[in-house]
């Protein structure tokens, strides 16, 4: 099963085969001899599905909210997916990734992938576009890419959907940790979840007196959209259903208002930056190690030449040289 | 610069019994070991860990059975597995008679570990069952 050629592969995809999704986002999480053609099929097939993102706390009900989505879509006879990224320990690299429990892939016929945030050349900002854009041209829509609100990057990753969704958990202060993370800037949707419990109506109360202020700082003038706030209790799958119909109306926002093709530029313009930061990341360390490199710091530990005038050099050096390794520069 | 993946492994307890207690214990192991465990907890079927292997492209498959049921459930995982024509060792731990491990090992499961099973007999059965697959 492992052995089977890129061009089988790709045969399966469009009916979505699960197995064959499966590893063809394996083979592009890891960069793998392959992955260059399988990111070529599938940027020529994407475009169709509608990429939600959603974020928040650790614990505020991410999964159980998008297990509770899968069953809507599903009803509504969508095939929607979902990756699913957790966090990998520090200390092993090893991690657990449990948001599958939430979510039932058999009865929603939904395709769920969980990734680690570490453990894929060029990072997690270069691998979930990757595994998005293949469960695109597999035919998957909407695709949920469920992150932990924590870091810069998964900011980047959500704020990159079509869609970006924030959970906060009634009664935790989640809304001012959120606001504090930049969250409140990126989100076109907020949940207020958990709102069996006491202070729900505090959270809903936090989230409209910050829009009020973000409205006088002028954030929602540029989106055009003031952004709904919707009350869920994912655990019984009450208001679930207005989730999912206002990420639709949003949707229908995006298109109507040319905003969905300001969302793809601007998610293209970020993979691309992305992209090329990692490509010189990995030259300027070749480089380092190089003879050349070694000049470079030799110059800079004697006080020959400032720190500043030997990056100048080693970045001359990349500028001047074409890195005659990378797969890139073998096709032109 | 082609470095090894970490191994991913499905980790579920089948049938619809019991606690998961147990094998959230493993799951830290595995972790601490560098895997990456996709948790699937109680009450799954053949049919649901065999998806979560096919989406999750995962390595190997671990189950919890803490009841008498190991006989017809764990043999039912391995055909379920074959029939989808995937190629993952399944790895059983609970409180399972000798005789019967045996015969669960002639019926294709690749290790059976018992309640007293090391954090470092978990992690070689698994790092085993692997690599004797690739
Ligand atoms: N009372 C109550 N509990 C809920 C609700 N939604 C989720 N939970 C519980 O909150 C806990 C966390 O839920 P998850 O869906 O795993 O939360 P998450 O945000 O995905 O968590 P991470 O992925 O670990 O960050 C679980 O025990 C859920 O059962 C809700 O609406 N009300
Ligand atoms: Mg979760």
């Amino acid at each position: 099963m492992r052995a089977e050629s890129i061009e089988e592969l790709l045969a399966g995809a469009p009916s979505g085969e699960r197995r064959v999704v499966g590893r063809l986002i394996s083979i592009v999480e890891r960069d793998g001899d392959g992955a260059e053609e399988i990111a070529e099929w599938a940027h020529a097939r994407s475009g169709r599905a509608h990429i939600v993102g959603i974020t928040g706390a650790p614990g505020a009900g991410k999964s159980t909210l998008v297990g509770g989505l899968l069953a809507v879509w599903a009803k509504a006879g969508r095939r929607p997916a979902v990756l699913a990224v957790d966090p990998t320990s520090p200390l092993t690299g090893g991690a657990i990734l449990g948001d599958r429990v939430r979510m039932d892939s058999v009865a929603t016929g939904a395709f769920v992938r969980s990734m680690a945030t570490r453990g894929h050349r060029g990072g997690l900002a270069l691998a979930v576009p990757g595994a998005v854009r293949v469960l695109d041209a597999a035919g998957f829509d909407p695709v949920v890419v469920e992150t932990t609100g924590v870091g810069q990057v998964e900011v980047d990753i959500v704020g990159a959907a079509d869609t970006t969704v924030l959970v906060v958990a009634a009664g935790w202060g989640d809304a001012v940790q959120a606001s504090k993370a930049g969250l409140l800037e990126v989100a076109d949707l907020f949940v207020v979840n958990k709102a069996d419990r006491h202070g729900a109506h505090d959270a809903r109360r936090d989230l409209d007196l910050m829009l009020d202020l973000g409205r006088v700082s002028g954030h929602e003038d540029r989106r055009g959209h003031r952004p709904e706030i919707v009350m869920t209790t994912s655990t019984t799958g009450h208001g679930v259903e207005g989730v999912a119909s206002a990420i639709d109306e949003h949707r229908r926002h995006l298109v109507e208002s040319g905003e969905r093709a300001r969302a793809y530029h601007r998610r293209i313009a970020l993979e691309v930056r992305d992209r090329a930061q990692a490509l010189l990341v990995t030259r300027v360390a070749k480089l380092l190690s190089s003879e050349d490199g070694r000049v470079a710091l030799d110059a800079a530990e004697r006080r020959a030449m400032t720190p500043a005038a030997a990056a100048r050099a080693v970045a001359a050096r990349i500028i001047a040289a074409p890195d005659r390794t990378s797969p890139e520069h073998d096709r032109s | 610069m082609p470095h090894r993946p970490a191994i991913r492994i499905v980790l579920a307890k089948l049938g619809l019994d019991g606690h998961d207690r147990g094998l959230k214990v493993v799951a830290r192991i595995l972790r601490d070991a560098g895997m990456e465990v996709i948790y699937l907890g109680l009450r799954q079927s053949a049919e649901s860990v065999v998806a979560a292997v096919e989406q999750e492209d995962a390595h190997a498959v671990g189950l919890s059975l803490h009841n008498a049921s190991h006989l017809t459930l764990a043999p039912r995982m391995v055909g379920a597995l074959a029939a989808a024509a995937i190629d993952a060792p399944v790895i059983v731990g609970g409180i399972i008679p000798d005789d019967d491990a045996d015969e669960l090992r002639r019926a294709g499961v690749a290790a059976v570990l018992g309640p007293g099973a090391s954090a470092d007999e978990v992690v070689r059965a698994v790092r085993d069952a692997v690599a004797g697959r690739s």
